[in-house]
């Protein structure tokens, strides 16, 4: 019972950053039907920067954290701007290949600029756990699943709340009706890829101090978004946020319990299965982008 | 003299799309060798009766009987397979390759040669695909875009790539060819060229039904017409008859008329 | 390409041993070429059929790991007192089992395609092959994980009258791939021009209309996937019995994007295309190898591509052909930039 406890805790910090990198990426597809292989190394450019602030330039960890968010988000936009946006209305193996392009060259750059050595984040947190009762958890991913999930509420306000919610929503649903009706859509869509990838720089800032920086983290880091996204249904918000929890818990508990040299292969074994018998997520009544 | 049997008959097809019910009760006949319309406002289900003959859509209720067989339940290939070939509403041609084939894989269901005998390259392979050049090049010169043969699919004009989706489904052979819409878009003496070309499909032997809005076309070239309207059928006969009913005229005129009145 | 300037090009490529001698170059061209093998069979799915198949590498690979076991021999514990025990088999067995195998997994992947499209089926298709490459890495006890199979051994033909010749060497392996090539290169041609090749190529053009004259799907896409899985496997086999060690790093998703570059780049849905592209991403990084480091080079191939989708989208065979057309417009009808059919 306790190992249980221990492993659905372990489970939930790592759904949250899930979650993050799920919900940018299922808007991201939802809104703008982009196979987005950019996502996974957006979520490396977020825990590189963590590093390079922190270690290079000895900058303060909490700032690292913001400017790793808010860079990714810039580069998001760089990218829909000068990649997706000239290839608007072609199909989708087209812009599929322009991001692999894009992805290669990123990994590689990062790889140039920081070899292949996994690197470690210091952060300010003590290394001491906090145990409660049968579980211990460390401070670092206690703060981690706060960020997460403080994210996760600030993201849900942007869509449900907000005009430019709405406006993307609008995107998602009817695109042409949204465009009629005054929607900026070449402003929605740049404006969804940087969100997006601003989530993905946040998990990787995150969950980089909890494990170690490496240049092909990525790699999986994007299948398993592709992952909560066919678990949660493309475009739909909440299915991403549910479907990261859970991954994040069937891979602690499968992990703890079956086997950790299969962990990764979780989340593809979801994929593959819900694909083949719920192909439109678990989650079909929850509603889309919100 | 009896008239003709009917070939095709659709018979109590209900078709919804969540609440709302696209198509109610359907039952009508097409006999062998006419030439028949299905005509209705827009919205009034027509393309989705296609879609149900031709089995891309499955109805909730209902039929589809094509000579001794049953259409319902079965995939598209398999309905063009018992010979109902139809064309698409919205411009359906393949476009990124040449007119000549685009028609030679309208032509698929003629071949039978298998994946093991066209790797072993067998001689019989050769013939048919020579057979089949042929009458490719034929049914270009039937419906007069044998001088187009070269060009992408995607290339050819408005009016020509209609012409070439009939050209693509009478390649199937088809004896029952159902056609959506087919001169939408076409101007004056492009539907009049294409009234000759349905003229010389009827010809052949094959059984024609028509969706269309064009009433000079309808009534040039139909034996029958069915008017549509909200999912039910709510008149059936000639051309002469239908012009003059009155459901028919309330239907196309419908709420303007009954609102002026008010 | 017509008979002869097809001919002089085989006994030009035929001939390349007798004068290059350089044994690090004829290596070059013997992976070249394995590539070249393996980027026509994606090409027959991803050009021809227009399926987002991304996991290429999982046929590659199993091909390989299926040649590579049954000729070395394994032992299966398929119960606590049960052990099965496979003996060697020659090389030849256990190439032409590398090929089922692998087309085994494309019939697989081929039935999933039908239910599953567009981006979803990219995603499930990366998935199943970072799933094969976990059970390569964990079932150690077939695979050996990460300490990899080694001394696999060579192929070996036995000639009449002349005894067993066994390829050790370079030249022999060369002509080997040269061969294979030669053939896969045939049998996609066979089948491109053909009823068959027709029904892929409408349904990458337009599905439903392809089914309104009859053409059944399911069974198309499953024969473009076991045939592109096949090949796929033979080059892996090739590949095994070549450089003679297979680790599940051969199942890293990095391969499936060098063969998408090289089909992409050379024009996907011709049958030159892929072949143009392993020359030039088999080559190139030879010939950049000392002016750059790997990782650059990397990024300059993204690049490329990003090029390519943008300035040439249907890849260099088809825009040298269409110029080449241009060149000769006065001359009679020719044959088209694209091969549709």
């Amino acid at each position: 019972m306790d190992q249980f406890l221990q492993h659905l805790l372990n489970g939930l910090v790592l759904g949250g950053s899930y979650a993050l990198l799920g919900i940018g990426l299922t808007l991201i597809f939802g809104i703008m039907n982009v196979v987005n292989f950019t996502h996974g190394e957006l979520y490396s450019f977020g825990a590189y920067m963590v590093f390079g602030i922190v270690a290079a330039l000895h900058g303060n960890f909490f700032v690292a954290l913001f400017l790793a968010m808010a860079l990714g988000v810039i580069l998001g936009a760089g990218i829909e701007r000068s990649l997706l946006r000239p290839l608007r209305g072609a199909s989708i193996d087209t812009t599929m290949l322009v991001m692999i392009g894009a992805w290669i060259a990123m990994q590689n750059a990062e790889q140039l600029l920081w070899t292949g050595v996994a690197k470690a984040i210091r952060h300010p947190f003590p290394e001491a756990p906090l145990v409660i009762g049968p579980v211990s958890v460390s401070w670092i991913r206690i703060f981690v699943l706060a960020v997460a999930l403080l994210l996760i509420a600030g993201s849900h306000f942007l869509i449900r709340r907000t005009r430019l919610g709405t406006a993307m929503r609008a995107t998602f649903q009817d695109r042409e009706t949204a465009a009629l009706m005054g929607v900026n859509i070449d402003a929605i869509h740049t404006i969804t890829f940087a969100f997006g990838s601003g989530l993905a720089a946040a998990a990787g800032a995150l969950l980089g101090p909890v494990f170690v920086v490496f240049p092909t983290m990525g790699d999986l880091a994007a299948l398993k978004a592709f992952a909560i996204v066919i678990l949660g249904g493309m475009g739909n918000f909440m299915g991403a946020t549910l479907g990261g929890l859970i991954l994040g818990v069937v891979e602690e508990m499968g992990a703890g319990y079956i086997s950790s040299g299969y962990r990764d292969a979780m989340g593809f074994l979801i994929i593959i299965a819900v694909l083949l018998f719920r192909p439109t997520g678990l989650f079909v009544r929850a509603e889309r982008v919100g | 003299m009896n008239a003709p049997a009917a070939v095709l008959a659709v018979e109590g097809v209900e078709v919804r799309f969540g609440g709302l019910v696209a198509l109610s009760d359907l039952s009508f006949a097409v006999r062998e060798g006419e030439v028949a319309s299905l005509i209705g406002p827009n919205g009034a289900g027509k393309t989705t009766a296609f879609n149900v003959i031709t089995g891309f859509l499955r109805p909730a209720k209902g039929r589809v009987r094509y000579r001794e067989n049953f259409l319902t339940g079965l995939p598209p290939n398999q309905v063009a397979e018992q010979g109902v070939v139809r064309t698409f509403q919205k411009t359906s041609v393949f476009g990124g390759i040449p007119v000549f084939e685009n028609v030679l894989i309208g032509l698929h269901r003629r071949g039978r040669a298998r994946p093991w005998e066209i790797l072993l390259a067998l001689p019989l392979v050769r013939r048919e695909e020579k057979r089949l050049r042929e009458e490719a090049m034929g049914i270009l010169s039937f419906v007069g875009l044998a001088h187009r043969r070269e060009e992408l699919g995607a290339a050819l004009p408005y009016g020509e790539q209609r012409l070439l989706e009939v050209a693509v489904a009478m390649a199937a052979g088809p004896s029952l060819l159902l056609l959506d819409e087919p001169v939408s878009g076409m101007n004056p003496s492009e539907t009049a060229g294409f009234m000759k070309i349905v003229e010389k499909i009827r010809g052949r032997g094959i059984t024609i039904l028509l969706v269309e809005h064009d009433m000079r076309m309808v009534m040039g070239v139909s034996d029958r017409v069915v008017v549509l309207n909200q999912g039910r059928i709510i008149a059936e006969g000639s051309p002469a008859e239908i012009q003059r009913d009155p459901e028919v005229i309330r239907a196309y005129l419908g709420q303007g008329a009954k609102r002026a009145a008010c | 390409m017509s008979r002869w300037p097809a001919l002089a090009w085989v006994m030009f490529l035929a001939s390349i041993p007798l004068w290059v001698r350089n044994q690090y170059y004829l290596h070059v061209l013997i992976n070249t070429g394995i590539f070249a093998i393996a980027a026509m069979s994606l090409n027959l799915l991803l050009g021809y059929t227009g399926q987002l198949s991304l996991g290429h590498v999982a046929f590659f690979g199993v091909g390989a790991y299926t040649s590579a076991l049954i000729s070395l021999g394994f032992d299966l514990q398929l119960a606590p007192s049960y052990i099965l025990v496979f003996e060697p088999r020659p090389v030849w067995v256990g190439f032409l089992s590398g090929i089922a195998v692998a087309g085994m997994f494309g019939w697989v992947i081929g039935k999933l395609s039908f239910r599953v499209r567009g981006a979803y089926f990219v995603i499930v298709t990366v998935s199943f092959a970072e799933v094969v490459k976990l059970v390569a890495l964990n079932w150690v006890d077939l695979t050996e994980g990460p300490m990899a199979l080694n001394n696999i051994p060579p192929v070996t033909l036995a000639l009449p009258g002349l005894g067993e010749l066994t390829f050790w060497k370079k030249e022999p392996n060369y002509y080997l791939v040269l061969v294979v090539c030669l053939l896969s290169y045939a049998v996609i041609r066979r089948l491109v021009r053909s009823r068959a090749g027709r029904a892929f190529v409408a349904l990458r053009e337009n599905e439903p209309l392809a089914e309104s004259v009859g053409v059944d799907v399911t069974r198309f896409l499953v024969l473009a996937a076991v045939i592109s899985a096949a090949i796929a496997g033979a080059a892996g086999g090739l590949y095994a019995h070549y450089i003679k060690i297979v680790d599940p790093d051969i199942f890293l998703f990095i391969y499936t994007v060098v063969m998408v570059i090289m089909v992409v780049t050379g024009g996907k849905g011709t049958l030159l295309g892929p072949v143009v592209g392993a020359v030039i991403f088999g080559i190139l990084p030879e010939v950049l190898r000392e002016v750059a480091r790997p990782e650059v080079q990397w990024i300059i191939y993204g690049f490329i591509m990003v090029l390519i989708v943008f300035f040439l989208p249907d890849g260099i065979v088809p825009a040298a052909a269409s110029w080449w057309k241009a060149r000769t417009a006065t001359a009679g009808p020719s044959g088209d930039a694209r091969e549709g059919a």
